[in-house]
């Protein structure tokens, strides 16, 4: 087995406050997994906002060093890639999506711009080669050059938008995609567009994902394992359905029946858990 | 309180009836002029004591819908034809006729519950300001009975009153948004309108929060009128919902007949389309996207997506017909099958 990302024992401190009261954040308290380089997957990290999963995420792609602990990509230590051309080379292989499409894009400028730019950055390539690179990677997320070419972020709708960010992303063949909660500001209606996408090109590409969520629906619906994160600690980890369907600790539980199933009977019913259960405390 | 004023014939009455109304922005910039029909010809009613649910992806006009309910437009968005009445406590109140009158209602009738909570809380002010600025006049309290009042009604909704003193910025986002809904609720309104409340949240923080708009619309008896995207939101929380695609109201009926039995193929998609726990079997996606409002499809404005359409879809718009339970605006109504 080959192993394309590893981290271990991974901790991040912030330092907050002011000069008088300086405080330590422990955001991510340890973590360790490995991606394997011969098995795409998509691996799911779950957590609420400041269980520490959006620091991970910019680790991964070297936004952040570790305070200690190693990240490694395909056997390379990602804080010690110094040089521009082993920066760019990494880039090319773990590319990010970001939460919300519609700030990823600058409104004044036309999307092809973006898909340009990435191309001859990671590519090399300009002109036709460039156009094809382009209409390749559109191809993939169900979209044309042609209908890409010169329209602006507010011609499109959000879940068109994420393809985009999608297809950018695809540009330079990466082996892993890092996805900070992507279909959070998608309509309900359209995430299915984008998480059925995650599933096509682990499997059609063998691109491995990260995705980053706190919607256990969706994460329950794509996810090969997950792993779930309270206050920067991992609390469960393994493969998603065991760890879905029978979660150990009393945090998975409480995110599990947080989750309001379509049903009207059965949500009110949830809800009605929950009503009792706060009033309880 | 005010229900013992009003007599047995007026209390069935519905709190909200909205007919045949039309809102268009309408701009002119540089001689071209653009419309874009965000509220075109909804009718529709809203009873006493229910929680109502409008469901629609973004940009399909349930924003201005209820901007439009609520009297609160501003230029370009003006309302072309159509009236909003309201029936507080046995007053009559038509929204376009006397706008006027609409000023006195706001908040001790009608308030809202807005979707971004650090929009409403003035950041650099205690949170106890934001109570004296937006209910204190209508009122009628001393600024004593005004601060124990407050403070009664914060304590009912399990909220701690010394959160008055705090700053915004001190509290976590399910508190902040629990406090518009404490701000939106303490006049002990009749009808109150909540844009996407929860789309914000964290799971657990929005199921409280969901529970706490429940808790509230029971215990005063109000109309709600709830709007997101999120149909699992409406399963939840909504007695009926109505479902608005480009700017018309497609569907309409009771919650659990909705989602049993959509006669809507919109609404069949997007119940079908939600992921389920325990169940990985692949979903589909509606293709295509929301259409353009300043140009929409002739016809039925949801035919290039619908997997029904025949040709009848694309020069006839449907009118809203009555059905057994609810209100259905399609050809094909019914004869979807639901995954």
């Amino acid at each position: 087995m080959s192993v394309l990302l590893e981290l271990q024992s991974v901790t991040k401190t912030f330092s907050i406050g002011g000069f008088f009261d300086r405080s330590k954040l422990q955001a991510v308290k340890g973590a360790t997994f490995a991606l394997d380089d011969t098995r795409p997957e998509i691996f799911t990290i779950v957590g609420e906002s400041g269980s520490g999963k959006t620091t991970i995420a910019r680790m991964i792609l070297g936004n952040e060093t570790p305070t200690t602990g190693t990240i490694r990509f395909m056997g390379e230590d990602v804080s010690q890639l110094r040089s521009r051309r082993r920066r760019l080379a990494f880039m090319a292989r773990v590319q990010p999506i970001f939460q919300n499409p519609f700030e990823a894009f600058n409104p004044l400028t036309t999307l092809d711009y973006y898909l340009y730019s990435t191309a001859r950055r990671f590519l090399g390539v300009r002109g036709a080669a460039a156009d094809e690179a382009l209409d390749k990677a559109l191809n993939h997320v169900g979209l044309s050059l042609a209908e890409v070419k010169g329209r602006y972020s507010h011609e499109l709708s959000g879940g068109q938008l994420q393809r985009i960010a999608v297809a950018r992303a695809l540009i330079p063949g990466p082996k892993l995609i890092v996805a900070d909660e992507p279909v959070s500001m998608v309509d309900a209606s359209l995430r299915m567009s984008i998480v059925n996408l995650f599933r096509t090109l682990r499997d059609d590409l063998g691109v491995s994902i990260i995705y980053i969520t706190h919607d256990l629906a969706t994460a329950y619906y794509i996810s090969d394992r997950v792993i779930i994160m309270h206050k920067g600690d991992v609390i469960e980890a393994g493969e998603a359905r065991a760890v879905l369907d029978n979660p150990q600790q009393a945090y998975s539980l409480a995110l599990k029946n947080a989750v309001l199933p379509p049903d009207p009977t059965a949500a009110r019913l949830a809800l009605e858990r929950r009503r009792s259960a706060v009033s309880a405390v | 309180m005010l229900a013992a004023t009003i007599d047995a014939p007026t209390r069935t009455r519905p709190v909200l009836e909205v007919e045949n109304l039309k809102a268009y922005y309408q701009m002119n910039y540089f001689g071209v002029s653009r419309e874009v029909r965000a509220v075109d010809d909804v009718t529709l009613t809203i009873n006493r004591n229910e929680i109502y649910g409008i469901a629609g992806e973004s940009s399909s006009g349930k924003s201005t819908l209820i901007k439009t309910i609520a009297g609160a437009i501003t230029p370009p968005l003006r309302v072309v034809s159509g009236s909003v009445k309201f029936d507080f406590g046995g007053s009559q109140l038509d929204v376009y006729a006397r706008p006027k009158a609409m000023k006195a209602a706001r908040w001790r009738h009608l308030s809202y519950i807005m979707q971004g909570s650090m929009n409403v809380l003035n950041p650099v002010r205690k949170v106890r300001h934001a109570f004296d600025d937006f209910a204190f006049r209508h009122m009628g309290l001393s600024p004593a009975q005004f601060r124990s009042r407050v403070e009664g009604h914060l304590k009912r909704l399990g909220l701690d009153p010394r959160v008055l003193e705090s700053y915004p910025h001190q509290l976590s986002g399910g508190m902040r948004q629990r406090l518009t809904i404490a701000l939106a609720t303490v006049c002990e309104p009749e009808f109150i309108i909540a844009d996407e409340p929860t789309t914000a949240l964290d799971v657990l923080v929005q199921q409280d929060v969901l529970a706490l708009i429940k808790d509230v619309q029971q215990r005063l008896g109000s109309s709600v009128v709830f709007v997101t995207h999120d149909m699992t939101v409406h399963a939840a929380i909504a007695d009926r919902i109505g479902i608005v695609y480009a700017g018309r109201l497609v569907e309409e009926g009771p919650t659990d007949d909705a989602f049993a039995r959509p006669q809507h193929p919109y609404t069949a998609h997007l119940i079908s389309s939600l992921p389920r726990l325990g169940d990985v079997s692949r979903r589909k996606a509606l293709p295509g996207k929301p259409p353009n409002l300043s140009d929409p499809p002739s016809g039925c404005r949801f035919h290039p997506r619908c997997p029904l359409a025949i040709d009848r879809c694309k020069v006839e718009n449907p009118p809203l017909v009555s059905r057994a339970t609810g209100r259905v605006a399609c050809w094909r109504a019914g004869e979807v099958e639901v995954a």
